[in-house]
């Protein structure tokens, strides 16, 4: 019968389980992103101690900083979702109860992602 | 079928206290409390949506004693699962999993975590807060 399997199932890499390695590498590419990425961010936050609402709006609204903003917080929240889904797959053992709060932090990262940017492109775009 | 009775795994209440467990284990504390931060986050965006009051309300709660410990607490738990992020990036490619080397990355983010963040709050302690 393997004379008849294509090496496209070792190129999909789907085994017995049905998912393969996206989780591992979308783990691991929001990682590297997010080395560059919250260490840019953490200056920025940095640069805006003491800042009022005029000087933190107009932060957020030059070019650079919203480009680089969305990226962070689209790279922040797919991590985040990812990281989560990790540990509550090793803890929640009760599907029922599993799927439940998976899809609740799935849902909660893809609002939280949607919103911030949308925050973003509302202060930078004109408020 | 899995049978509820069957023998489980050793779990960490068996094994003596290493680093390399407290390495994994705060791994997973802290991107706990960053994916919480993360909402934190875009409260801080939408303060600034809404208008100045709200911003200012978002400042001052920044600025009280607690959320000052708080912020603390939030740049550990940064400066942490960044360099730990690191070691693990540089464990996938398969380098430093001789017993001695992992130890020894382990024990290094821990002390550059603690330096990033002591390095962070001199900054924002001796002026950098203007």
């Amino acid at each position: 019968m393997s004379d008849f399997r294509t090496p496209i199932k070792n190129a999909r890499g789907l085994g017995s389980a049905k998912t393969g390695t996206e989780h591992f590498v979308h783990q691991r590419l929001t990682a590297t992103a997010l080395v560059a990425l919250t260490i840019w961010f953490l200056v920025f936050v940095l640069s805006l101690i003491g800042a009022d609402y005029v000087t933190a709006t107009a932060a957020v609204a030059k070019p650079w900083n919203a480009v680089l903003l969305v990226g962070f917080l689209v790279a922040m929240f797919w991590h985040a979702q990812l990281g989560l889904q990790v540990v509550l797959e090793d803890y929640v053992h009760n599907s029922l109860l599993a799927l439940a709060v998976q899809t609740t932090v799935k849902f909660i990262a893809v609002l939280g992602a949607i919103v911030s940017v949308f925050a973003v492109a509302r202060i930078a775009l004109g408020n | 079928m899995a049978t509820p009775q069957r023998p489980l795994s050793p779990h960490l209440q068996v094994y003596r206290w290493q680093i390399q467990m407290a390495t994994s284990i705060l791994h997973r504390a802290t991107g706990i409390v960053l994916a919480a931060g993360a909402l934190l986050i875009t409260a801080g965006l939408l303060t600034l949506v809404i208008g100045p009051e709200a911003w200012n309300c978002f400042t001052t709660l920044a600025g009280a004693w607690y959320g000052q410990v708080f912020l603390f607490g939030w740049t550990w738990a940064f400066a942490y699962h960044l360099c730990n992020g690191i070691r693990h990036i540089v464990q996938d490619f398969a380098i430093g999993y001789r017993v001695a080397t992992f130890v020894r990355s382990s024990w290094l983010s821990v002390i550059a975590s603690l330096m990033i963040t002591a390095l962070v709050w001199a900054y924002v302690l001796l002026g950098g807060g203007a």
